[in-house]
């Protein structure tokens, strides 16, 4: 028994010693990156295939690329791996990480990263609006790369059947309103339509808010407005929906299980990432459009997804391995073919110019309505202490919905809440 | 014979060793760390960290969400425990007798404990999704109108207690089983010669002699009452307005989410004492009456 043992333990210690020596034998520089998932679709299978076409081109550079669950569990894992001694160099995390991992002092900024001109230009090179959440003190610490913008997905058959024009979806409040009270069907089998408030409430809620003239935040990150009598107004019309002109459920609406909502014709209208649009585009039965969110005073949406961070501890060589990744993984052909295979948008202005992009347009045009809408999109909701403020935005929307609450009473106890959490970063 | 003490304690000691290691890096430090932990507020290149003392705990009483979700967690277990250890002791009784199909029956019960939790809660998810889920289109044969099973917050506790049920009475059964078929089979003849009904057998015999495996069931449902969150990620986050949320999630979205470490221990402290407490409680008020004489 004891010679078994020995016998055993031997052979533990021999397999570690060769695994880590090999390890270091084979690849010059290795990374490690997590990333995040947060719609609908095969969508580990595309990263997981662009690492590998990078490694293929950049034998020196071995990257283990991890699927770590939504933005959340994407965030938990970097920092928990940063935090044990793990190695970590990059990784896909929420946009509006960015407060946050700046305070942890996780991250630095690129425009330490980057040396070359030709690196500083590429800086510049993405849609302004997607750099407003990865911008802070004059600083660049995130690059786009899975971004999004929320955009309105209607059932073109559904509005045929209720007399309505289908190449023209609601463009305001009060055609959503009418759209909505037409596609509503008497005997409950189809809604108007449905905007998802679990998962991500606030981000929907940022869409209504600047709809009605409002932002959420200002540009630092201290202070929120979320009892100003415009968002309060906003939340207003998002009850409204449900419980006066009874076009949407009332109650909470799934973000998981919204997408299968639309596809089975339970709702003509739904209001969902972009992200999404792939995957609806391969499961939907019936002809669908896409369109921008519909203008209360104005148009608006909030920009959203993820980007692309450098953690500071990191070697310099892992720094430029990493750099080279991020630029591999955002060059435009590259941003056009993920925004194809899944439905993110190209994230600069040069991925739209590609070819591939161009005639995806071409046959597919609601395949350029995020990045249309990016014209009227503003920061999505980023702040310090952003758990905390989204949560307590979280809850304040989802009590008004579910009638237990004023939308003026949830909204100040909100905003009193991110008042006390905020006045020490003024 | 010194000597022979001596390697005696040796042994002793090499044997206790490793389950002292692994209790101390994984029980015992992390217990102290996060008490310590609450003591201390959290620390930022911005705010170092400072020596708060209680008024981590004092939040905890001052904090609205603490209390709805520490009553929510209440409820579960008062929905929960009491009717999935009855449907265990019925399931027991059926699958311990010789019926027709009786493996099949076992491995029924027993399905929705081998799931793990996500997965079940996954499934349930599109139970109680509305207007698509199977439980709205089930009722809807019937002519009752949709419902917002888990958009609700009167239903959404509700609905996560049968879906609880679901998932543990099997896990229990398991126990009873074990328990029914350690009873003496002479019981059940001497019950038979007497004319005893069969209720009667139950309560008078079986019952009693299952006491011992009912406290431990009892301290497993409570425990996992309080431990089993897997499925509010799926299902609610906790959701609407904190209708659905629980002790331990509430500690998880403070620690990874807000990443309010410091509040998160005192959070985390208070359970330990709330289960140790009433772990403690079982074992020396019920311990007493549970064995049959």
């Amino acid at each position: 028994m004891q010679k078994t043992l020995r016998k055993m333990s031997l052979g533990i210690a021999a397999s570690v010693g060769m695994a880590l020596s090999s390890a270091v034998a084979w690849a010059e520089t290795e990374l490690t990156m997590y990333y995040p998932v947060a719609v609908g679709g095969p969508l580990t299978k595309v990263v997981d295939g662009m690492v590998s076409d990078f490694m293929a081109e950049n034998p020196d550079i071995k990257v283990n690329a991890i699927y770590a669950g939504n933005y959340n569990d994407a965030r938990i894992k970097a920092l928990a791996a940063l935090e044990s001694g793990e190695p970590a160099q990059l990784s896909v995390m929420f946009s509006i990480d960015l407060n946050e991992l700046r305070e942890l002092d996780a991250i630095v900024p690129f425009d330490e990263v980057v040396k070359t001109d030709e690196e500083k230009a590429w800086l510049n090179s993405f849609y302004p609006s997607l750099m407003e959440n990865g911008t802070s003190v004059g600083k660049t610490w995130g690059i786009p790369f899975q971004r999004s913008t929320i955009v309105m997905y209607y059932n073109k058959d559904a509005f045929k059947a209720a007399g309505l024009d289908p190449d023209s979806p609601p463009a305001t409040w009060d055609e959503l309103v009418d759209a909505g009270k037409k596609l509503t069907t008497d005997d409950g089998s189809q809604w108007g339509m449905m905007i998802p408030s679990t998962g991500y409430p606030y981000w929907m809620f940022g869409a209504l808010a600047m709809q009605n003239g409002e932002v959420l935040m200002n540009g630092s990150g201290d202070t929120t407005y979320f009892d100003k009598p415009g968002v309060v107004e906003a939340l207003n019309f998002w009850k409204d929906l449900g419980s006066k002109h009874k076009v949407m459920p009332e109650g909470t609406i799934e973000w998981g299980t919204l997408r299968q909502n639309f596809l089975e014709g339970k709702t003509a209208i739904m209001w969902h990432s972009t992200g999404n649009l792939t995957a609806v585009k391969n499961a939907a039965k019936f002809d669908f459009g896409v369109a921008m969110l519909p203008a209360g005073k104005r148009r608006g949406t909030p920009t959203g997804g993820g980007n692309f961070y450098i953690f500071k501890k990191s070697s310099e060589e892992e720094r430029a391995a990493s750099l080279k990744l991020i630029r591999f993984m955002t060059d435009p052909e590259r941003s056009a073919n993920w925004s194809v295979q899944t439905g993110y948008m190209g994230i600069s202005p040069a991925s739209y110019e590609t070819e591939t992009l161009k005639n995806y347009v071409k046959e597919f045009p609601p395949a350029a309505v995020a990045r249309d809408q990016l014209e009227f999109a503003t920061a999505e909701l980023a702040t310090f202490q952003a758990g905390r403020i989204r949560k307590s935005l979280d809850d304040a929307i989802q009590a008004v919905l579910v009638g237990s609450k004023s939308s003026e009473e949830a909204l100040e106890e909100a905003q009193a809440l991110a008042d006390r959490i905020l006045k020490d970063y003024r | 014979m010194l000597m022979e003490t001596h390697k005696r304690h040796l042994l002793g000691w090499a044997l206790f060793t490793p389950a002292a290691i692994l209790l101390i890096a994984f029980t015992h430090y992390p217990t102290i760390a996060t008490f310590i932990n609450s003591l201390f507020s959290n620390s930022s290149i911005i705010r170092p960290s400072r020596f708060i003392g209680v008024e981590g705990y004092q939040d905890l009483f001052d904090d609205p969400v603490f209390w709805k979700v520490f009553s929510n967690n209440i409820w579960l277990a008062l929905g929960t425990i009491p009717t999935s250890i009855g449907l265990a002791i019925i399931m027991a009784l059926i699958v311990n007798k010789a019926v027709p199909g009786r493996s099949f029956l076992r491995i029924a019960y027993f399905t929705p404990t081998m799931l793990p939790m996500i997965a079940v809660a996954n499934i349930w998810l599109f139970f109680y999704a509305p207007e698509i889920g199977m439980l709205d289109q089930v009722l809807g044969l019937f002519g009752i109108d949709s419902h917002n099973w888990l958009g609700n917050p009167s239903t959404v506790l509700p609905a996560i207690i049968v879906m609880t049920i679901w998932k543990e009475a099997g896990f229990f059964m398991i126990f009873y089983l074990a328990g029914l078929q350690t009873i003496s089979p002479e019981l059940a003849e001497a019950a038979e010669l007497e004319g005893s009904s069969r209720w009667n057998f139950f309560w008078r015999v079986q019952y009693p002699l299952l006491l011992p495996t009912t406290l431990f069931v009892l301290i497993n449902a409570f425990l996992n009452s309080f431990k089993l969150v897997d499925h509010l990620f799926v299902l609610t986050k906790g959701g609407p307005d904190n209708a659905s949320n629980l002790i331990l999630y509430y500690i998880y979205e403070t620690a990874f989410s807000f990443l309010d470490i410091s509040y998160a221990s005192a959070l985390t402290v208070f359970l330990l004492l709330l289960l140790a407490v009433t772990a403690l409680a079982q074992f020396y008020f019920v311990d007493k009456r549970v064995h049959y004489r």
